[in-house]
């Protein structure tokens, strides 16, 4: 009993971490422009599907595994620039269906570089489960927690203590007061969506030995990602960790002890009673609406 | 002299408001026209399923436009209600053996129930929390759905019986398109009294600010659950209807994606725009069907054509070509 809910956490926490990476792009988009960016689970596409293409060409992990980032940050900076810059003053709508264009755009021309096909990524190292405490564990899975604890601590570096990491805060706190004291808002946007994607490419790629990857894994991991981003309080990047993880876990529990057909379901469960009871989120800060 | 100037605008406003309704009429006759002259243009039954497909989408647009044009709130889920009433309709029919046209109205009916207890909740939340929310209750009513394979037959889809009405069996493209065209005149005729009635205006009022709608004595979030409600009835009798024409369903019509389709189609022809829904509905519904000669393109060029769209008209089609128009003429 005790190793089987060993078991559940170990998956959940693994699936936390990728959800959490996510949230976290959408975070940081959300503060730089108020906009849902919908095409933020083709980022992770783009990077799983990427290191597959490198790895079957022969390259070595530690080649494929940085151009597979660099490939989904350089599709999001162009997102940015064609697609999201020349509509900045439209309506948080208008940009939002934008975003959804922009994800058909990507998983289209993903289905024709690629395929339609599932996709496999050889584990990071080995395949060999390690037992502890009478839990089994991938070592894909402590890859998965190392790198995306150390996307965490350099994201907080950057936006702690380095100058555009806090001129990006300003922005998110307030925009035109951002503007008056030199911070360009336009700069701001574009290396968000540059952000963004590293996040999410990232998680495709140490996710893709575990749960594979092809042209369309991006719209529930986009989804769940959201989700994340919500349940800790959109805007919020402790927040979107902890809406990460506890997503992971709800849904591993959930799908372990309570139904696996419905384990898709439950973090929409899960979210839909955070939103009816706390409707902030957990760390969302309690906003008053000036009229 | 104030008091000269606020009468002044008065009567503007009362002109402006009696222009928009007799606009509104000339609209909906010139809808009634096009679709009784459509069929010389129909050479075969493809092209009648393709314009049946654009009436019942069309259906979907209206009742959503109400909701997210007009009242400004935002439902990323109203595919589940679309695939629940063609669920509940087939099941009705087929599995009870119920008369189709009575099980359609019975299903209508349930989802009109189901969205006026989900949106109690769900309506008091705001913008991004309001999306995240419905999003959700479409995905799990989808997943449900998916899941519930001795009901719903899973991912596979069931059959769906044909549709008769009153003992007239609802038979061939040109019956089924009628009875689209006609559905179709009706809620845009329904929709189109109700943004003038006292109803409409408050809706108006509550979009641009809540807080001075209660102060006048709306009570919003009534106005808000019943808008919600009629479009999320709207979307359960097109998705019977199209069920029973296609005599077949899956749980796609249920999907993330078609919610956001149906939400794309309302953006794409205007927000608060009666006939930029129908627009809407008309151009993305047909532009598929184009796009098919693309083949693996079709998807990539569908995102392209919605964003250079958005990009240059980002009210919508029919608002800015409306507004062009008018600068035109004045």
């Amino acid at each position: 009993m005790g190793s089987q809910w060993l078991q559940y956490v170990a998956g959940g926490v693994t699936a936390g971490a990728i959800y959490a990476l996510v949230a976290l792009g959408y975070s940081i988009i959300f503060n730089a422009s108020r906009v849902i960016n919908f095409a933020q689970g083709e980022f992770v596409m783009i990077g799983g599907m990427t290191a597959v293409t490198l790895v079957g060409a022969g390259a070595p992990l530690a080649v494929a595994v940085p151009l597979a980032v660099a490939g989904a940050i350089a599709a999001a900076l162009l997102l940015e620039k064609v697609a999201i810059e020349p509509a900045r003053q439209a309506d948080t709508v208008t940009l939002i269906i934008i975003t959804l264009g922009a994800s058909l755009v990507l998983r289209g021309g993903a289905q024709i570089v690629w395929d339609k096909r599932v996709h496999s990524l050889p584990a990071f190292s080995g395949d060999q489960p390690l037992h502890l405490l009478g839990a089994t564990v991938l070592p894909q899975s402590l890859w998965v927690l190392g790198v995306a604890a150390a996307a965490v601590g350099a994201l907080s570096w950057f936006f702690g203590r380095t100058l555009f990491g806090k001129a990006m805060l300003a922005t998110s706190y307030n925009p035109l007061a951002a503007q008056l004291v030199g911070i360009s808002t336009r700069q701001v946007l574009f290396v968000s969506f540059g952000l963004a994607a590293m996040l999410g490419s990232l998680g495709g790629v140490l996710v893709a030995p575990i749960t594979f990857t092809s042209y369309d894994v991006g719209i529930m991991l986009g989804l769940k990602g959201f989700a994340a981003a919500m349940l800790g309080g959109l805007g919020s990047f402790g927040g979107a960790v902890l809406g990460g993880l506890l997503l992971g876990l709800a849904e591993a529990l959930g799908a372990g002890f309570v139904s696996s057909a419905y384990k898709d379901a439950i973090a929409f469960v899960v979210i839909l009673a955070v939103l009816f009871f706390l409707p902030g989120g957990l760390l969302g800060a309690r906003r008053i609406e000036r009229v | 002299m104030a008091h000269v100037a606020s009468s002044a605008s008065e009567a503007a406003r009362a002109r402006t408001a009696t222009s928009a309704a007799a606009s509104g009429r000339r609209g909906l006759f010139l809808l009634a026209a096009l679709l009784v002259a459509l069929p010389i243009a129909l050479p075969n039954a493809y092209f009648y399923d393709v314009a049946i497909a654009v009436a019942l989408n069309a259906i979907v647009c209206v009742g959503l436009n109400l909701l997210i044009g007009y009242a400004g709130q935002i439902s990323l889920g109203h595919a589940g209600f679309f695939a629940l009433g063609g669920y509940g309709s087939a099941i009705l029919s087929g599995t009870h053996g119920w008369p189709a046209g009575l099980a359609l109205l019975a299903s209508s009916a349930a989802v009109g129930l189901l969205a006026f207890v989900v949106g109690r909740p769900t309506l008091r939340l705001k913008g991004h929390y309001l999306a995240m929310a419905t999003l959700g209750l479409g995905i799990i009513i989808s997943i449900v759905i998916a899941t519930e394979d001795r009901v719903t037959g899973g991912p596979d889809g069931m059959p769906v019986p044909p549709l008769a009405l009153l003992g007239w069996k609802i038979h061939g493209e040109l019956a089924w398109y009628a009875l689209t065209g006609a559905a179709l005149l009706f809620t845009v005729w329904l929709a189109l009294n109700l943004i003038e009635s006292p109803v409409g205006r408050a809706l108006r009022a509550l979009h641009g600010s809540e807080v001075a709608a209660e102060t006048l004595g709306i009570a919003s979030a009534a106005y808000k659950l019943r808008v919600f409600v009629l479009s999320a009835v709207f979307a359960a009798a097109a998705g019977a209807l199209t069920a029973h024409h296609a005599g077949f369903i899956t749980p796609v019509q249920g999907s993330f994606m078609h919610s956001v389709g149906l939400v794309i189609m309302v953006v794409f022809g205007g927000m608060a725009s009666i006939f930029g829904a129908v627009v809407g509905a008309a151009v993305l519904t047909t532009l598929p069907q184009v796009l098919t000669v693309l083949k693996d393109y079709e998807m990539m060029v569908f995102g392209a054509v919605l964003i250079v769209t958005m990009v240059f008209f980002p009210h919508g089609i029919v608002p800015t070509l409306a507004r062009w128009w008018a600068r035109r003429r004045a």
